[in-house]
């Protein structure tokens, strides 16, 4: 069998199109390849969603974690908290387990326990805590100057936060956003190892490098290919937040921009 | 056998002082939970919360030993050497850690076989990868075939801690590589005036001075590896996760005299709370040793505890 055959069985196994069976012996380096690069297409569903939807509950929480109301800054703390405090992986298995016992509740949660729904919503609500926790660093230490010219201008409620605000919070917290978003993308490859399980074996990743080194007992072969598209997957993130970096600091000459660099010294 | 044997000495002081619990099924309420509570399986589940406290306390000192070796590497005037520390560092980070832990598990294993296969064989003629299979000689096996039971266990303990400690090491290795650097240079500076050599001064001025500028990235890795310790399931170690789903699970009265629905939910809730507390108790120990490491040195914390005082 060609490689091209195998791109066409297993190109998209991992979503449930092509060929059925995974293979079962005499694996191939292209099968390895092709079928760790299939779960890939999880990785990033995971990550995209978490990280798009994630943004906009992480700017909501770290407002609330600044705010003056007592109840919003408790609320958003504890959040925070939780989320940050504990396991990634405990918490997908008590949302698993969760998500299992409210099934019988009521039939809106069945989506919850495969992983496409329950998964994604962990992740969500995991990355909006610990990006809440970065924009709220950044709100922190946005200069008083700026806040001060703004008033000085005559801008305040929801102008002052889209015009002023909020673009220096984020151009503060952009490097740091950047290895949270890396090392959320890492972080999805736990997903089919916590209780979420592999509907008819269609995996991340990790899922099928897994796979294949249990059957060939070899971990030197489809681990070294995973991290392979690991390090490309990260390369392409960090192009795409470098650009979203550049613009946010568009009006500054180049040499006191800050660089995003890949410092990731936090996991979950 | 000896284990077993205290394990059921164990058992029976418990039914001792629980001695109402000999017939579960009339219990109810408190003196059910309390009676349930303290089964073996339930003993066990406890006894695994001090696993992942040895993991940790064996760990912590083990990735700080792999990461200062990995730091120095980096630091080394030799390139070679240097770039065996730089590529650690950046191939163990750049990667997600729990591929990691999947693959040195099996690697560390192997690696430990053949190299006992290549001493403890020398006459074997067949290879040891034949197809799907990697065979050793009987010798090489590790744990013997004829191990007992907790020879195997405490192997399986000790890869996990080698698989924790390398990949943790790295980041330790980058936090301690910022903190030897972010030393100021004029300290090395006059120690060189003064006649030390390099070794010297960096026994004597670096490795000092280093702690307070390592120790925010040391608590965060600290922070970092409390919540890393459930992937001890992963590496195949019957930890507090497992006995988790063991216990949770539903069970019927025809396997158990405590029979119950899936309690999973709660378990795992109760693992939630254990990382929260820990975490929490953890961070405001480091912040108390932050606050006194940074007494009298030229940091702003330092600085701002002067204009406190």
């Amino acid at each position: 069998m060609s490689c091209w055959e195998t791109i066409a069985d297993y190109g998209l196994r991992s979503i449930g199109i092509g060929e059925r069976l995974l293979p079962r012996s005499d694996f191939t380096l292209c099968q390895q390849f092709v079928l760790i690069g299939s779960g890939l297409i999880w990785n990033v569903y995971f990550g995209v969603l978490a990280l798009s939807a994630g943004f906009f509950l992480a700017t909501t929480v770290a407002l609330g974690k600044a705010s003056s109301n007592p109840v919003a800054r408790t609320l958003s703390t504890w959040f925070i908290f939780v989320f940050r405090g504990s396991p990634l992986f405990i918490q997908f298995f008590f949302a698993y387990f969760a998500f299992l016992s409210l099934k019988s509740v009521s039939p809106v949660f069945d989506p919850f326990t495969t992983a496409w729904a329950g998964a994604l919503v962990v992740l969500f609500l995991n990355t909006a805590a610990y990006s809440g926790e970065i924009f709220h660093g950044a709100l922190q230490s946005i200069p008083r100057g700026d806040t001060e010219a703004a008033d000085a201008y005559g801008f305040h409620g929801w102008a002052k936060f889209r015009k002023i605000t909020w673009p220096t919070m984020l151009r503060l917290a952009w490097p740091a956003y950047t290895n949270e978003a890396i090392f959320l993308f890492h972080a999805t490859t736990l997903v089919f190892f916590s209780g979420f399980p592999a509907w008819q074996q269609r995996g991340d990743a990790l899922y099928y490098a897994s796979y294949f080194a249990d059957k060939t007992f070899n971990p030197f072969v489809p681990y070294p290919i995973l991290a392979g598209y690991f390090i490309l997957l990260t390369l392409g993130i960090i192009g795409l937040f470098g650009l979203v970096n550049r613009r946010l600091n568009r009006h500054l000459p180049s040499s006191v921009r800050p660089k995003v660099r890949f410092r990731p010294n936090l996991i979950r | 056998m000896r284990a077993a044997r205290q394990r059921g000495a164990r058992d029976r002081e418990i039914r001792d002082i629980f001695s109402f619990c000999s017939d579960p099924a009339t219990l109810d309420g408190i003196a059910w939970y309390l009676c349930y509570l303290t089964t073996g399986k339930h003993m066990a589940f406890y006894v695994s919360f001090g696993t992942v406290l040895l993991l940790l306390a064996i760990t912590a000192p083990a990735a700080m030993a792999f990461g200062f070796g990995g730091a120095m590497a980096a630091r080394s005037r030799i390139p070679p050497v240097s770039w065996l520390g730089k590529g650690y560092i950046a191939i163990v980070r750049g990667v997600p850690d729990i591929a990691f832990f999947l693959f040195f598990v099996i690697a560390l294993d192997q690696a430990f076989e053949w190299t006992r296969h290549q001493v403890l064989c020398p006459d074997w003629d067949q290879p040891v990868r034949q197809g799907n299979d990697f065979v050793v000689c009987d010798a090489a096996k590790l744990p013997l075939g004829n191990a007992p039971q907790w020879v195997h266990e405490l192997y399986g303990f000790g890869v996990a801690v080698l698989t924790f400690a390398i990949v943790f090491g790295a980041f330790a290795a980058n936090v301690l590589y910022g903190a030897m650097r972010a030393v100021p240079r004029a300290q090395i500076e006059t120690a060189e005036a003064y006649g030390l050599t390099r070794r010297q001064a960096f026994r004597r001025i670096v490795v000092p001075q280093m702690w307070v500028y390592a120790l925010p990235g040391l608590s965060n890795l600290w922070m970092v590896l409390i919540k890393a310790t459930p992937l001890l399931f992963l590496l195949g170690i019957e930890d507090i996760v497992f006995w988790a789903r063991e216990l949770g699970g539903a069970k019927t009265p025809r396997f158990t005299d405590y029979p119950h629905g899936d309690w999973r939910v709660w378990y795992f809730l109760a693992l939630l709370v254990f990382y929260l507390v820990f975490t929490r108790v953890s961070e405001i120990v480091l912040d108390r040793v932050m606050a006194r490491l940074s007494r009298g040195q030229a940091t702003a914390a330092g600085e701002a505890q002067r204009k406190a005082a």
